[in-house]
């Protein structure tokens, strides 16, 4: 599936988009972070919760948890929450 | 209080100093010429991360560490082994265990502070956190264990106060310390909790805060709970203790065990508060602040808006005015408790960051002052070091 990447994390993967699998949010974020060492905890912190500033959506619908199922069609993008100063 | 004149045994540095600069916005590097006359911005490096500290491994001096985060993203650490020129990041940055299932776990927000291990013990460092968590590396800063005698300790929620009991921006875990003599013996201090002392690397934790006042409490001299803004061990005279506390600046003979306030003898219209202390390594009887207003709601600029440094040189008996060159009025300096340094030349370099984003320098001891860098973004640390 297609994976959509913010600005602030391309310095782990130089490309926008990039091509991952997993049953869940949980297995593919584990995927990226093998590929992409380091690239999970950046996202999701030591207690499994995702970071106050980082937002998930599969096809265009918020999820809250890791366990969210995904499929071989959806899109996923990992966006950032407004925070500025 | 008698205490007899420590062994001075470190000579002065003589090579070029490289300031470390790290801002809310980034990090840079100031070089000075080897007169310390003229100084270069380098940088800047992870500009846009909120850099809490850099650090340059002294006993390689060309091991840097980063303390990063960024708005969005999770907490960690950068590394460079070639004095800057390429980094890599932390494969396991400081983060606390698990919780089990169904209990709530701690959170690394960022990682404030990075201390370079024993000189004996290549390859350690140690990492202090928002909120207060205690970090060890064995491999260089490449991965990190959470030190459990002092993050899973039993009285570690009564003595850290839970997470509103800290600063504006969190409550932190700052100045650990090494014993030059035993890298078994530490020191580490809170905001809030106090100063705490191990004397087993870690494995187990005691307060050591008698004699220091915590005037924000019901009991204003309790056992743990103050607010050290900085700590400072002498590493020619290890048993001499600094600090500038948030109730005034204090010193400990470790043989004595009883922190005595020193600031008591600051001109009463300045007041001994602020949030950095800064040593001469090579005179445990001379320490340098930057006072700053703790009158009401806590302003914390320059009293009156006429920014001095001020410095003991007896251990905190007298004090002197150090203004010369700095502005003379309406300028609201605000310097946090990592933003001062010294450096290891005679005369002592010293020097301190605003969060106003500049830097100003003295190559005379604090003598006289010039700003050698603006327009910086807001500074959180500075180290004076000489690299390879």
């Amino acid at each position: 599936m297609k994976v959509f990447v913010p600005t602030p994390l391309r310095s782990y993967t130089r490309q926008d988009v990039v091509e991952a699998d997993g049953a869940t949010v949980g297995e593919l974020l584990a995927e990226l972070d093998r590929r992409f060492p380091g690239i999970r905890f950046r996202m999701i912190d030591e207690q499994g919760s995702i970071r106050r500033h980082v937002r998930i959506f599969v096809n265009r619908e918020q999820v809250m948890r890791l366990d969210a199922p995904l499929g071989p069609a959806d899109e996923v993008q990992v966006l950032q929450a407004l925070s500025g100063g | 209080m008698s205490i007899p004149d420590p062994e001075i045994s470190s000579s002065p540095a003589e090579g070029p100093v490289t300031l470390l600069i790290a801002t809310r916005k980034g990090a840079w590097f100031l070089k000075g010429d080897s007169g310390r006359r003229s100084w270069k911005t380098e940088g800047p490096v992870f500009l846009g991360h909120i850099v809490h500290h850099m650090v340059l491994d002294p006993r390689d001096r060309r091991t840097l560490l980063v303390a990063a985060r960024t708005g969005h993203l999770g907490p960690t650490v950068f590394r460079s082994t070639d004095a800057g020129q390429s980094w890599t990041e932390a494969s396991k940055p400081p983060a606390f265990p698990k919780a089990p299932e169904g209990e709530k776990g701690r959170v690394v927000d960022h990682v404030f502070w990075l201390t370079p291990g024993h000189a004996g013990d290549r390859d350690v460092w140690y990492a202090g956190t928002s909120p207060q968590g205690l970090f060890r590396s064995a491999d260089g800063g490449d991965t990190w264990e959470s030190v459990a005698g002092f993050n899973d300790h039993p009285m570690y929620p009564a003595w850290t106060g839970g997470e509103q009991d800290g600063t504006p921006d969190g409550p932190k875990l700052h100045s650990i310390l090494i014993d030059p003599r035993d890298a078994r013996h530490l020191y580490i201090g809170m905001s809030s909790g106090g100063v705490f002392e191990s004397t087993d690397q870690g494995g187990d934790w005691k307060p050591l805060n008698a004699g220091c006042r915590a005037d924000f409490l019901p009991d204003p001299y309790p056992e743990y709970g103050h607010d050290p803004h900085r700590v400072l061990l002498h590493p020619a005279a290890p048993d001499v203790l600094y600090q500038q506390n948030h109730c005034g600046i204090y010193r400990m003979d470790r043989r004595e065990g009883i922190w005595v306030r020193i600031g008591e003898s600051m001109p009463k219209d300045v007041g001994d508060i602020g949030f950095p202390i800064v040593l001469h390594r090579r005179d445990p009887k001379t320490v340098w602040v930057f006072p700053m207003d703790g009158t009401e709601v806590w302003p914390r600029v320059s009293p009156d808006g006429k920014p001095a440094v001020y410095v003991t040189r007896d251990s905190g008996q007298t004090w002197q005015r150090l203004d010369r060159g700095l502005p003379p009025s309406q300028a609201w300096f605000t310097v946090k408790r990592q933003a001062m340094a010294a450096d290891a030349h005679d005369p002592v370099g010293v020097y301190f960051g605003t969060t106003s984003g500049e830097v100003w320098a003295s190559a005379n001891e604090g003598a006289d002052w010039t700003c050698i860098a603006r327009h910086l973004p807001h500074i959180y640390a500075i180290e004076a070091a000489e690299m390879s």
